[in-house]
């Protein structure tokens, strides 16, 4: 049995691609050009950020489970995240960083502001997808608080119906300029 | 009943023997009947389901005081000759009704089909339509967010009302005795997963009880379908459940077609069929991999999740979206597939079979996996059929249907589709049944990248009927989902009613960790991979 997983291992080999540049956001613009990607420069700017490895503790605010599938696809091994300094973690009293994405609904208001209250400072928000940017085809209504930024303060907003694995760690990695 | 539901069925009768009512045929791929009925007839209808060995599929409430009259509710059953849509108008009591209740009451269904028993309170909660004689009559799908007297699905409020939110205060069932105690986890949770709330009593490591709290992504997508032209539904459809988003498009085009009876053409029915197989692949790779995950063998998730990646990202290639959203419209498919596309399919699905019996035998021969798979999160034939339990849940326990191979439509039906099945009902027979339908869905993709018909892949859709009524029913990667649709007499949606299989599926949760240990929990709940959102709405 070892053998066998040993040997699929290295048959498939490092397949890991190289991370890419943080969003670029001007005030007012959600603009997506991608700059220079270094990894080591990523590894630069975490460290001077923070001083340590970046903990993220995502919040699924009410969105219909497609943003939480691209999330799970940032942790399979092309991305490798872990390798860039970034993991997830259980809970929001160990992060750094909060990720939410859907439109709030308003059976999830008071969980994400306890959530957020949770974190300790210095936090940040990144609300990911269509819904958390602007409420997206679910809007506002007595059932939704709509985005994100609505309900607590947002750093980085990352549009697309989801957006893909490397629009999410752009915006995660924007969030630490 | 509608207008548009003319074409007449000669043998209502062969449709649900004895019940005495007058079916219509709707159109569509599959085998559709609805019919009006009364209270007597939809009081005698669950018995007659249950002796055909048939089942509840959805139940939803309709406010048409909009010119047709009254408050209405509607159910849908499936049994061997398809799916029975009966709707009940909520009139004042007939004279074989003496002493019915007030006219916003019907009769209850939880007593023959348990699988009611929560759509019936979610009915009640959007609707205020209350089912006399249930034995739960606790809110469902709200929570404290808005008054107990606002129902968002009648016709007085925009929608766009808003409340300020308030602390709920819900009577769970309480387990008492010697050393129990209650865990209560979300609604977030520790994972990148959906919010929902587990409250479980357990003694020691081993639960008595769990009792699950939904409701708390419900967005309030029905009422966002209201005044909404067929056209303009079709994405909301698509985000009911996102991992559900092809069978979502494609049962709501169906229900769209089905009302407008627009045709569709071949080649559009293959490429939305070769959609919903790609679908359930990427599904099912995910779910393998984070059950592998679940029981401490990373390298299983690591492997499944490569394999999806590479998935998804021809998916993006080919239909220009990584879960497809989007790509089956009303009237057909979006985009045609390029030929030379096409004509990698099958080396493309050669080549994952191969990796994927890889990790198989790798799984299937690793004791320690085997062990925390085998006997865990159990669920009887028997239950499975009492609840009503739905797609490779209820397959794995050896019941339960697969539309594709029981009332297979095109492109299914030169297909061919093997119905895969387990007996075990474990968390092990989850797994095989997963594996064995991803070898299943890669022959017909084969099949249908080699044998795609040629000619247009959508037609428009025309003008949608006014005061119509349509159903799209498709089996998707979970299980069956339905979608039903009627319009107003500006043929804009007045209710479109979206079901998702977790409904089923989720009360199975409850007893299949009944005398497990809790650290299994988080592994039979992915065995399951129950959706929140399809849930709540």
């Amino acid at each position: 049995m070892p053998w066998r997983v040993l040997r699929q291992i290295a048959t498939v080999g490092i397949i890991t691609e190289p991370a890419p540049a943080p969003l670029r956001v001007e005030p007012g613009d959600r603009a997506t050009a991608p700059a220079d990607p270094q990894v080591r420069e990523i590894h630069r700017e975490i460290l001077a950020v923070l001083g340590r490895a970046i903990a993220i503790r995502q919040v699924d605010a009410g969105s219909c489970n497609g943003c939480e599938l691209e999330l799970h696809a940032l942790t399979n091994p092309y991305y490798n995240i872990e390798g860039l300094g970034i993991k997830f973690v259980a809970s929001p009293r160990h992060a750094d960083l909060l990720l939410v994405t859907g439109p709030v609904s308003a059976h999830m208001e008071a969980a994400l502001q306890r959530t957020y209250e949770a974190v300790p400072e210095p936090k940040r928000v990144v609300a990911i997808g269509e819904c958390g940017c602007n409420g997206g085809v679910f809007g506002e209504s007595y059932a939704s608080r709509g985005r994100v930024a609505n309900v607590v303060p947002v750093a980085v907003e990352v549009p697309g119906c989801p957006p893909a694995p490397l629009e999410i760690l752009r915006g995660i990695l924007q969030a630490l300029r | 009943m509608s207008p548009v539901d003319s074409s007449p069925s000669p043998a209502s009768g062969a449709v649900l023997p004895g019940l005495d009512c007058a079916f219509v045929r709707l159109a569509g791929p599959l085998p559709m009947h609805r019919a009006r009925v009364n209270r007597a007839q939809w009081r005698a209808a669950p018995s007659a389901v249950r002796s055909m060995g048939g089942r509840l599929i959805a139940l939803w409430g309709i406010d048409r005081r909009n010119g047709q009259g009254h408050f209405a509710v509607a159910c849908c059953y499936g049994v061997g000759a398809g799916l029975v849509w009966l709707d009940l108008p909520l009139e004042e009591a007939t004279p074989a009704d003496q002493g019915a209740p007030i006219p916003t009451s019907y009769p209850d269904l939880s007593a023959t089909f348990p699988a009611a028993a929560r759509m019936q309170r979610a009915l009640a909660d959007l609707t205020g339509l209350q089912a006399s004689g249930a034995a739960d009559t606790r809110n469902w799908l709200r929570h404290a967010a808005w008054p107990a007297d606002y129902f968002p699905l009648r016709r007085e409020p925009s929608g766009r009302e808003r409340f300020a939110g308030a602390d709920e205060a819900y009577p769970f069932v309480t387990v008492e005795g010697d050393g129990v105690h209650e865990i209560a986890v979300g609604p977030v949770h520790a994972g990148i997963i959906e919010p929902g709330h587990f409250r479980f009593s357990v003694v020691g490591e081993k639960v008595l009880r769990l009792e699950e709290r939904l409701g708390y992504t419900h967005k309030g997508i029905e009422k966002r379908f209201a005044g909404l032209s067929l056209e303009r539904g079709a994405p909301l459809a698509a985000r009911v459940s996102g991992d559900s988003t092809v069978a979502y498009g494609w049962a709501y085009c169906a229900a769209a077609e089905s009302l407008s009876r627009a045709s569709v053409p071949a080649r559009a029915q293959w490429l939305r069929a070769l959609a919903l197989e790609r679908e359930r692949v990427a599904n099912h790779l995910a779910d393998l991999g984070a059950l592998g995950n679940d029981a401490a063998f990373a390298f299983g998730l690591a492997q499944f999740s490569r394999m999806r990646e590479d998935w998804l990202r021809r998916n993006a290639q080919l239909c220009g979206h990584r879960l497809l959203m989007d790509w089956i419209v009303p009237g057909g498919v979006r985009t045609d597939l390029a030929p030379q596309a096409l004509a990698q399919i099958g080396a493309e699905c050669d080549a994952l079979e191969e990796q994927v019996r890889a990790i198989q035998a790798i799984y299937d021969g690793h004791a320690g996996l085997q062990d925390r798979f085998a006997g865990t999160g159990c669920i009887s034939a028997a239950l499975a059929r009492q609840l009503n339990c739905t797609g490779l849940a209820a397959r794995a326990s050896g019941v339960g249907s697969d539309l594709r191979a029981d009332l297979a439509w095109a492109p299914y039906d030169t297909l061919h589709v093997n119905a895969m099945r387990a007996a075990g009902g474990d968390v092990a027979a989850r797994v095989a049944v997963r594996f064995a339908e991803v070898y299943e869905s890669l022959r017909l993709l084969r099949l249908m990248a080699r044998d795609l018909p040629p000619g247009p892949c959508s037609e428009p859709l025309g003008a949608a009927g006014a005061n119509g009524a349509g159903a799209g029913w498709v089996e998707g990667w979970r299980g069956e989902v339905l979608v039903t649709l009627e319009t107003d007499e500006r043929g804009l949606l007045l209710r479109a009613h979206c079901h998702d299989p977790s409904w089923q599926n989720w009360p199975a949760l409850e007893h299949a960790v009944i005398g497990n240990i809790v650290p299994d929990f988080p592994l039979i709940n992915k065995s399951f991979n129950l959706s929140y959102s399809g849930q709540d709405l």
